[in-house]
């Protein structure tokens, strides 16, 4: 019951926030230097005057702001994004068609993060001092320096230009229509740069985490408790010492949300990745500003989701974060 | 005094300086050293690093990648400083506010911060500098607008435990105005918190600008890193020194900024330093 009303609560903020972006994207069609209706429609010069009369119909830019806001903001609600004037689609159907894309890139790149940031703090922990431990720390701050997209081309270079162990370009070989397991297989290979670039920084941020987290809990009464009981060290170590080192990492992962996808944008342009970020590149060049507002309110939206599912993840891992 | 003593005896930060001056440096005798646009074409495309007198090579237009670098780096320490300052002056006083004044301006406050944090900032700016066209002044507020969050609540915390020490009460019973306490007696005593935050900010502006000119977004008249780096991903198998160079020069100076922020954390509050 109380979790339900937990629950009940944040959805509440969630679409407080959802509609404050709504709105906010509302005004910045109508902040921007010109016509709204040129805005919707691109400032390629090319726009036709019947697709601009259209818009200028469809948003009744010849109305009131309240009533164009309202109007906005029912559109929008009902899951009309408006039309991308590059592609004569909906933007939408653009957004939904490229979304799986962005989901396996930013899902693998995070369970990745996670798995060998973990792995990489349980093994820097257990040597601390080593040169795994100030290796760790290197790389931490290396790539908190590091741009992710050159991160990217470097590894382009590398694996790519100079080894040919990966490919560099798109999400699956151009030309070979695959099936089954080939078909898996040659998305995976296309999928390992771009996740190992969007993953690394994290990795080497849960990694220190981890590493910190394990060094506090090996020093608690708990621990030596269960060792006293004769617990195998192992099961130490996964019962008693990770579950509690995966509280803070959850808390960040969900706070680093939004740059995870803000960086997958770069990414999946560094890669040409055919996701949702890819989307926004191309409607930066062509300046498609309803397709870029709409990526800006999927995203918002794909945070505000990812952080729903750490608070619950929070709850499952944590029985004293359950709410009484 | 004991402030430098316990800033220089941290080698990282000297030497984060040091590379901060040369930096500075290049960026100051950019136009002496290179007495020419970095966007004139200098001799032949894709000349390799050290041939036909090009330091780093030449790009696929025969512009000076060295020269590109040079100028580049005033950009970049000129966007990453004055987003900073517009950011910081949006997140102190916002911080400010809701500290001093708590109650309902600080739960608005600190709603609207928590939306600016839950949006994905690298895609808002990209927004924002996209709809209000590339420009210098448009930069500089997309990643003021995306960086004030956490100035907001560092300064928010700093005043919450300030505003009822003994000289702050003192001071409102005195009848000095709010501003005069705020500015006067409260924000002097916050000031440590906020310079190291600064010095952090100016690294990520200098990272976000690079990543918005890598997108295209950059001043159209105005060379910077990232649009070098970008203008060399689709011919990274021909020329890499094209994109290695320009992205040493910002992890330099992103990691020269980080270092100095260490720095003066460990020097501003020794009990509170981050790593050590």
């Amino acid at each position: 019951m109380s979790i339900l009303r937990f629950l009940l609560a944040r959805m509440a903020k969630m679409v407080a926030v959802i509609a404050t972006i709504v709105v906010v994207n509302f005004l910045l069609i109508h902040a921007a230097p010109g016509d709204p209706a040129s805005v919707l429609a691109g400032q390629s010069g090319a726009a036709d005057a019947r697709f601009v009369e259209q818009l200028r119909h469809q948003f009744g830019l010849d109305q009131p702001l309240s009533t164009q806001l309202w109007l906005y903001v029912s559109s929008v609600a009902t899951g009309d994004l408006g039309i991308s004037h590059l592609q004569q689609r909906p933007v939408l159907d653009l957004i939904l068609e490229r979304l799986s894309a962005t989901l396996i890139l930013t899902l693998s790149a995070f369970a990745f993060s996670i798995a060998a940031g973990m792995a990489l703090g349980v093994a820097a922990a257990q040597r601390a001092g080593s040169w795994i431990d100030s290796a760790l720390t290197v790389l931490a701050l290396g790539f908190y320096c590091t741009p992710i997209f050159w991160v990217g081309l470097m590894l382009v270079l590398v694996f790519s230009v100079s080894l040919d162990w990966l490919p560099s370009f798109g999400m699956m070989t151009i030309g070979a229509p695959l099936h089954g397991l080939a078909r898996v297989q040659d998305i995976a290979a296309h999928l390992v740069l771009p996740a190992l670039t969007l993953g690394l920084f994290y990795m080497a941020v849960y990694a220190r985490m981890t590493r910190a987290s394990m060094l506090d809990s090996l020093g608690q009464d708990y621990v030596r408790t269960a060792r006293a009981k004769g617990v195998p060290e192992g099961r130490i170590l996964r019962r008693h010492i990770l579950r509690n080192a995966l509280l803070p990492i959850v808390t960040l992962a969900g706070v680093q949300a939004g740059q995870l996808i803000g960086g997958s944008v770069l990414v999946e342009t560094v890669f040409a990745w055919p996701g949702i970020g890819r989307l926004a590149f191309d409607a930066l060049l062509a300046r498609d500003y309803q397709v870029l507002l709409g990526v800006f309110l999927t995203t918002s939206i794909m945070v505000i989701l990812f952080n729903l599912a750490t608070d619950l993840l929070y709850l499952l891992i944590d029985p004293r974060m359950r709410p009484a | 005094m004991s402030f430098l003593h316990a800033f220089t005896r941290n080698r990282g930060a000297v030497l984060g300086l040091i590379i901060l001056a040369l930096v500075a440096l290049m960026a100051a005798t950019a136009s002496v050293v290179f007495p020419f646009s970095p966007w004139d074409m200098q001799g032949a495309p894709f000349a390799h690093p050290g041939e036909e007198g090009f330091l780093l090579g030449s790009d696929s237009l025969g512009r000076d990648v060295a020269a590109g670098i040079a100028h580049g780096a005033y950009v970049s320490l000129l966007i990453g400083a004055v987003s900073t300052l517009v950011g910081l002056a949006i997140g102190v006083s916002l911080g400010a506010i809701a500290g001093y004044a708590g109650g309902l301006m600080d739960d608005a406050i600190m709603r609207v911060t928590e939306i600016f944090q839950t949006v994905p900032s690298f895609i808002l700016a990209v927004v924002l500098v996209a709809i209000f066209r590339p420009s210098l002044a448009s930069i500089v507020a997309a990643i003021a607008i995306v960086s004030w969050p956490p100035v907001t609540r560092v300064v928010r915390a700093e005043f919450l435990t300030l505003r009822n020490r003994e000289f702050v009460q003192a001071a409102e019973v005195l009848g000095r105005s709010r501003f005069a306490i705020i500015v006067h007696e409260i924000l002097p005593n916050a000031l440590s918190p906020i310079i190291v935050l600064a010095s952090l900010m100016v690294a990520s502006a200098v990272l976000l600008e690079s990543a918005l000119s890598f997108l295209g977004l950059g001043d159209p008249n105005l060379m910077s890193w990232g649009f070098m780096i970008g203008s060399g991903r689709s011919v990274i198998r021909l020329a890499w020194w094209m994109s290695v160079f320009p992205g040493l020069a910002i992890f330099l100076t992103v990691l020269a900024l980080n270092l100095v922020g260490d720095g003066l954390a460990d020097a501003l509050n020794p009990r509170l330093s981050r790593r050590r």
